[in-house]
């Protein structure tokens, strides 16, 4: 009974194909739970899948076959605008390219996934989004524009606009891939620090010690899992960042 | 709640475009200010032509001397003497549905008074004819229908020639020799000013028909029958009941042709309108057409847009925006473009109007309806081609949109 409301993530058969002349068969069964509160690294090279099945989760996409239960509901056969529902209430992304709205301030862009909130009143929606944007220590940053902030400001930004719908699942897509080595640490650190509190977040990356601040890394080769281990003792990525810090100046 | 949200968000994305949106809504501005401006002007002439033809006397019945034919020969209108005073008389008596009866005789003459002379036209013509042609006295009075009749000296200038011979002193009582006749001046003539065809219509004396037919023209010359018709929906019946009465006087039998011709106001007063309506339809459809040309600009612009915006539209549809959303977006910011596009255009368009009425060249007259028209059309030239961009937007991928660069 509590195994049941606990696993976030339930995935059993889940097979993509793209069609076409040559069929690409990018996911060939994939059978992976994640319980509330985990922190799950996504490995593996590129072309193994684990964008796919991101997309997948993310409810971006629908699997050619198998199940998938996002937080106790049946997501697999959903239509477009049931998806996008799912997107809206459930899911938070982070992407590599930050993503966000232009000449748009950083508290519109967090309050983004809001406007498609009906439930939501706007001073409701408001105040969410100044939440979390003091969560990821940008409450003095709330106006600026996209092109007023660092890379690492930026993505913080994502990553308040991906926690502000309150979502059961963080889904964050290369997060660091566009961030140097201590700004992509203290990303890391950050995503600890959300997990501590209770966020759940399956990042996928190919670097190991990116990976290795996750508590789980699951390892894709071929459009199968071919490793999922726990990580014995995960990088103090708040730690790194500093010392990186210190080296540089 | 959610609409005023995605309003909020189409209106964000115009404001953060200014020049681009200020440039798509161009061709609509333009356009719904030609279709005012052309409508205005086309309105205007039409209103001037048709206000100078009532400026000839409204509900005027003419009648010529003499057929056009006779004998198998045209002799042209109002060569034959066959129009009498009698016939007027007749005219008066018998006709129900005539409100005015003059004859008139029109010559040229030269008007002499002190030092100064003027040549004018000088009209024979008894009182009714002031009412037939809608002329007022400015100053000082009329003749009698007695004295119209009697041939009394007295004559009403015209406002120039007034001022021609008197300048600006009033002539009420002085003498004025008109050709060889003198005359005893008894009024002024309200301006009427130039008429539409070019002619100073207060370069004129008026005369009673006794004192102007035999002394300043031939005995026999060919008078006019000028009548007024009281109610301008009887028009038709007036001329039939006109004709009636003139052929008894005359004593045509039931084979006879006319021995004179009547002519209608109406007739002159719907040939102009004709023209000007064209005129109207024409200048409207040309402005049309850029509004037109206008709405395609709109779908342009909107679908580069869309291809510039395939990231946002990934971002938005990535964090739960459904596809009606992003279609209703695109559809509100084009509603808007077109709408604000369409407020420009008015203002546009009547402040041009006006300049071209200060101008002074043109009489303009907007029309209300022109404006609603331009407004709708522009406005649903705005909904139809924005839908094409709108649903090309909505349909797009997430995965893909995100992929863009």
């Amino acid at each position: 009974m509590s195994a049941a409301v606990d696993t976030v993530i339930a995935v059993s058969g889940l097979t993509k194909v793209y069609p076409g002349a040559e069929p690409v068969h990018a996911l060939r069964g994939i059978d992976f739970a994640v319980t509330r509160g985990e922190f799950v690294a996504l490995m593996g090279a590129s072309g193994s899948g684990k964008s796919t099945l991101m997309n997948l989760l993310g409810c971006l996409d629908r699997p050619t076959s198998g199940r998938y239960l996002l937080d106790g509901e049946d997501v697999a056969r959903l239509d477009r605008d049931a998806r996008a529902r799912v997107r809206n209430r459930k899911i938070g992304f982070v992407f590599q390219g930050f993503n966000l709205l232009a000449r748009t301030t950083a508290v519109e862009n967090v309050e983004l996934p809001l406007v498609y909130d009906a439930t939501l009143h706007s001073r409701e929606a408001r105040e969410r989004a100044v939440e979390a944007l003091a969560r990821v220590g940008l409450a003095d940053r709330m106006t600026h524009e996209p092109s007023q902030l660092s890379g690492g400001q930026q993505q913080r930004v994502a990553i308040a606009r991906a926690l502000v719908n309150r979502p059961a699942i963080l889904l964050a897509d290369e997060p660091t891939g566009n961030l140097d080595t201590a700004t992509s640490m203290e990303i890391m650190a950050l995503l600890q620090e959300l997990n501590r509190a209770g966020t759940t977040i399956v990042l996928v990356t190919h670097e190991a010690d990116i990976a290795q601040c996750a508590g789980r890394v699951v390892t894709l080769s071929d459009g199968r899992i071919v490793g999922d281990e726990p990580v014995a003792e995960p990088l103090d990525a708040a730690a790194r960042a500093a010392a990186l810090r210190g080296r540089a100046a | 709640m959610k609409l005023r949200r995605l309003l909020k968000a189409a209106l964000g994305s115009i404001g953060r475009n200014r020049l681009r949106s200020l440039l798509t809504a161009l061709g609509i501005v333009i356009g719904v200010a030609a279709v005012i401006v052309m409508v205005a002007l086309g309105r205007g002439a039409q209103l001037r032509i048709e206000r100078e033809i009532s400026a000839l006397g409204r509900n005027m019945l003419t009648v010529f001397s003499g057929a056009s034919m006779f004998g198998g020969v045209s002799r042209g209108v109002g060569s034959m003497p066959t129009l009498t005073l009698a016939d007027a008389d007749r005219l008066r008596e018998d006709a129900t549905l005539l409100a005015y009866v003059s004859p008139s005789v029109r010559t040229g003459a030269q008007a002499v008074a002190g030092g100064t002379n003027w040549p004018t036209s000088v009209y024979g013509v008894m009182p009714d004819y002031l009412d037939v042609r809608e002329w007022k006295v400015a100053e000082g009075e009329t003749f009698s229908d007695r004295e119209g009749r009697a041939g009394a000296k007295v004559a009403l200038l015209g406002a120039t020639v007034a001022r021609e011979l008197f300048g600006e002193s009033s002539p009420i009582g002085e003498r004025v020799r008109i050709g060889s006749v003198p005359f005893r001046v008894i009024g002024v003539l309200a301006t009427k000013g130039v008429s539409g065809f070019g002619a100073d219509q207060d370069d004129v004396v008026i005369a009673p028909i006794g004192a102007v037919l035999g002394r300043l023209t031939r005995p026999n010359a060919p008078i006019q029958l000028n009548l007024s018709v009281a109610a301008f929906d009887r028009m038709k019946d007036a001329e039939a009941e006109a004709r009636e009465i003139l052929r008894l006087s005359h004593r045509l039998g039931e084979a006879e042709e006319d021995d004179f011709t009547i002519r209608s106001q109406a007739d002159l007063t719907s040939a102009a309108t004709a023209t000007t309506e064209t005129l109207t339809l024409l200048l409207g459809g040309v402005a049309a057409v850029s509004l037109l040309v206008g709405g395609i600009g709109i779908m342009n612009i909107m679908l580069v847009s869309v291809t510039e915006r395939t990231r946002e539209i990934g971002i938005r549809l990535a964090v739960g925006a459904r596809g009606r959303d992003i279609l209703l977006q695109f559809l509100l910011e084009a509603l808007a473009l077109t709408v604000g596009g369409a407020l420009l255009g008015i203002l546009l368009g009547l402040g041009a109007a006006r300049l071209f009425e200060l101008g002074g060249r043109f009489q303009t007259a907007p029309e209300p309806g022109s404006i609603l028209i331009a407004t709708v059309v522009a406005v649903a030239t705005g909904l139809l081609f924005g839908i094409a961009p709108a649903r090309r937007a909505a349909n797009l991928d997430p995965i893909e949109a995100l992929r863009h660069e």
